[in-house]
């Protein structure tokens, strides 16, 4: 395993996979090379390939943009589980020549460089060996960098360089201060950055401030942060490093090497916890405090899935709760993780074993994500030592911990704890019913009233069925109706005259509404409006829906919301 | 500590029963009862929900997001089981946070099991279908609801409910022969229950309220048909001291 973690940080190797939601994506979909791919998430390009690069496309540019500058562009979604599954081979692959592989996030690993350095007979030997064994093994393209510490080696990486040992503050110094922001975004849904070029300098950094990590980038945000109350306010990733850069350019510092020549006490005194880190970061040092120290065994959790876990729904279940026992445990020891060992056995005694680093502190949705992704890993397992069993037993080791007081509850138990406890026991109805069971609503645009609405299981992505933003004609206007029946139910309409009520192909009543028939009782309508047409996927033989819907107001004061299809007439809600 | 809690609940309890409104303010500022819209306010005993009652609603879903709006608002998480015919636009409408608000449709046979883990966790637990619980069933969840602060609301009939809440009179506006639209109903709000809430109460509202009072979270003068509140029998305001 790595060293200790001490003041002076551990020669380390990174291996980078350049573009790697691109190459997943391709790979998952079977792509040829030739052909320009693009990853697009929040109609923004995160990822494109060589080809598409070639032909003009840029991270950031909107998907209409980027297809009109290179009209053959396959666009795919993002998908951070479909980044982290391709991932494993690579992983398999470095690990094969050098032991202690950490997953700094899929297309990014990192290993300490002294044994296989010593072993391969110098670094640019190692580097060789390596970028040929992962294109052999896993058949990915990667580049290797070596530098103290895994910041620098990383950003090494990108620009396929060796930096010779003490060299480091002297290879960061002239670096973009963007560099600061980049390589924190471990965050799943934020994919691997990528550049123009990978040898590009500071020019292409610059758009760092750019690329689109606005609030929404992340896909998952929304469900997966919400019973975890806030996020970690100390944490280095998110906007909040964003911020930091920013600031910094407009205080005038441009590099690295400027931020680094600052007096630590200074940049103590006047950035919060994040500053303080990045400057450790920027002087070349290893990020964590000297107090990073190796936790206690008993923060280890563990679980027996039971039924043994086969299946990757099932593994993302087993994996949420797990995570967060340790995120629960962590927390009250006061602590966050920042190396996490993710191990499993399998009902044939096999074990599996793999370590993730995070460059600040792992909340438990982040947990949650790298324990999914790296089971799905191994499930799906595309590497030769899949497992030959379902896993029996899942063990998440805090291998590095630091103090964390972001982590603090509010001293009234305010909004978090309440979040907390709620999510507890949803996460406990959901074990009682089975993860589909537990919904939340999430309001989306439509027509009619159940459209509407999308009822995603707990901590799922929040995400609306439909645009909201897109107009609806046909749509009525609020209030809506405060029932709505899950089957609708027939009911007939007659006119005065007792004839069944119908709407002509002009959207005009045959007659006034004046009795609804519903389980066989009539009622007399007191008041009408309608119809609100609605012509739904018209140019679609087979999708195609004719409907018109109406208000009724009927005896008792029992307002309904009708609707007529096909000549027949159901009670699609109540306004009760 | 939920024990304690539970101790110190039933000494508010007890002093309670001696002084209603006086003690409003006091368990308000104790953070024992969630806030609720000011027109329903007058209608319970405590000023809102108080934590660790049971405030039955029956016949109007509308009410029943009236009533879990604002607290639902002010950061609330409520359940809502048993209801699969819930309205969620309408619930948004009126105030509630979706964010905040779970729904467990189907909750199997055991619904007594699942009310009772959500009520280890939730402020609110809303239960629909309760004509399938058997009474013991009911005075458990009762019991649970009194032991862990939550406020256990039963959509529909309920045996010992602290509060009962329905609605009557209800009256449309906004629809007219072939014209118009639902805007608002006009509808009785009365409120019965054991204890403090024994008084019968009642209050004439907007439920829903017509579009864009509800974002507020009042029923003030309402949009063109009709004004509101109407009048209030009896005029009784626990600020009033």
């Amino acid at each position: 395993m790595a060293a200790a973690p001490r003041d002076v940080p551990v020669r380390t190797i990174a291996v980078w996979c350049p573009d790697w939601p691109v190459v997943a994506a391709a790979a998952a979909e079977g792509l040829p090379p030739h052909v320009p791919v693009a990853v697009v998430a929040d109609n923004r390009v995160i990822a494109c390939s060589a080809v598409a690069r070639a032909d003009g496309v840029r991270r950031g540019l909107r998907r209409r943009e980027a297809q009109s500058r290179c009209p053959g562009l396959v666009v795919l979604p993002a998908d951070p589980d479909r980044d982290a599954r391709w991932f494993e081979p690579v992983v398999v692959a470095v690990e094969s020549l050098a032991p202690g592989v950490e997953i700094v996030r899929p297309g990014v690993v990192v290993v300490p460089a002294r044994g296989p350095v010593r072993y391969f007979g110098g670094d640019e030997a190692v580097a060789e060996r390596l970028v040929d064994h992962v294109a052999g093994q896993a058949g990915t393209e990667c580049q290797v960098g070596i530098a103290d510490g895994v910041f620098a080696a990383v950003l090494a990486a990108r620009r396929g360089v060796v930096v010779p040992a003490g060299g480091t503050p002297g290879f960061l110094g002239p670096l973009d201060i963007g560099e600061l922001d980049l390589p924190g975004e471990a965050e799943g849904g934020r994919a691997a950055p990528t550049r123009a070029h990978p040898g590009g300098t500071a020019t292409a950094t610059g758009s760092g401030g750019a690329h689109p990590r606005s609030g929404g980038a992340h896909p998952r945000s929304g469900g997966a942060h919400l019973g975890s109350g806030r996020a970690h306010p100390g944490g280095t990733s998110g906007s909040g490093r964003a911020d930091l850069v920013d600031l910094l350019r407009r205080l005038g510092l441009r590099t690295l090497g400027a931020f680094a020549a600052l007096p630590t006490r200074d940049v103590v005194s006047r950035f919060p916890a994040d500053g303080a880190l990045a400057h450790r970061l920027a002087r070349g040092l290893d990020p964590r405090p000297p107090s990073a120290r190796r936790p206690p065994p008993e923060l280890t959790v563990e679980v027996e899935p039971d039924p043994p876990v086969d299946r990757v729904d099932a593994a993302a279940f087993a994996a949420r709760s797990l995570a967060e026992r340790l995120h629960e445990v962590l927390t009250h020891h006061g602590l966050a993780c920042t190396r996490l060992g993710i191990e499993a056995e399998t009902a044939h005694g096999e074990q599996l074993a793999r370590t993730w680093r995070h460059e600040g502190a792992l909340t438990a949705a982040d947990i949650s994500d790298r324990v999914r992704w790296q089971l799905e890993g191994w499930l799906t397992g595309r590497t030769g030592d899949r497992p030959t069993a379902e896993v029996t037993r899942l063990r998440l080791v805090p291998e590095e911990v630091v103090e964390h007081a972001g982590l603090q509850l509010g001293l009234w138990g305010g909004l978090g704890e309440s979040g907390e406890r709620a999510h507890r026991a949803l996460t406990r109805v959901q074990g009682m019913l089975g993860p589909e069971a537990v919904l939340t609503p999430v309001l989306g645009g439509g027509r009619g009233p159940a459209e509407q609405v999308r009822l995603v299981p707990w901590r799922d992505e929040r995400a609306p069925a439909l645009d909201p933003a897109a107009p609806w004609p046909g749509r009525l206007p609020a209030p809506a109706p405060a029932t709505v029946l899950p089957e609708p139910l027939a009911a007939e309409v007659r006119d005065e005259s007792g004839e069944p009520v119908g709407v002509t192909g002009r959207h005009a009543v045959t007659a006034p509404p004046h009795l609804v028939v519903v389980r066989g009782k009539s009622r007399e309508v007191r008041a009408w409006a309608g119809p609100w047409p609605v012509d739904e996927r018209w140019w679609d033989g087979d999708a195609a829906r004719r409907r018109a819907r109406f208000q009724v107001v009927v005896e008792g004061e029992t307002a309904l919301l009708l609707v007529l299809e096909g000549g027949r007439w159901w009670v699609e809600a109540i306004y009760d | 500590m939920r024990v304690g809690d539970a101790a110190g609940l039933s000494l508010v309890d007890r002093v309670r029963q001696g002084a209603a409104p006086a003690t409003a303010l006091a368990e308000r500022a104790t953070d024992r009862v969630l806030p609720v819209r000011p027109s329903l306010a007058p209608l319970l005993p405590w000023g809102g929900l108080r934590r660790g009652s049971t405030v039955a609603v029956e016949g109007s879903a509308s009410l029943l997001f009236a009533l879990l709006a604002e607290a639902s608002e002010a950061g609330a998480w409520c359940a809502v089981v048993g209801l699969p015919a819930l309205g969620a636009v309408a619930a948004a409408e009126a105030g509630v946070a979706t964010e905040r608000l779970a729904l467990v449709p189907f909750p199997g046979p055991d619904v007594a099991a699942v009310a009772a883990a959500l009520m280890d966790g939730m402020d609110v637990v809303v239960l629909g279908g309760t004509a399938r619980l058997s009474a013991a069933d009911g005075r458990r969840l009762a019991a649970r609801a009194r032991q862990r602060g939550a406020v256990l609301v039963p959509y529909g009939a309920w045996q010992g409910a602290d509060l009962e809440l329905s609605c009557t009179e209800g009256r449309w506006h906004g629809l007219g022969a072939g014209h118009g639209h639902l805007r608002s109903r006009e509808v009785t709000v009365r409120a019965r229950g054991r204890g403090a809430a024994s008084r019968p109460r009642s209050a004439r509202m907007l439920l829903p309220a017509a579009a864009g009072e509800s974002a507020a979270g009042s029923t003030g003068t309402g949009t063109g048909t009709a004004t509101t509140p109407l009048h209030r029998v009896p005029a009784q305001r626990a600020k009033a001291g």
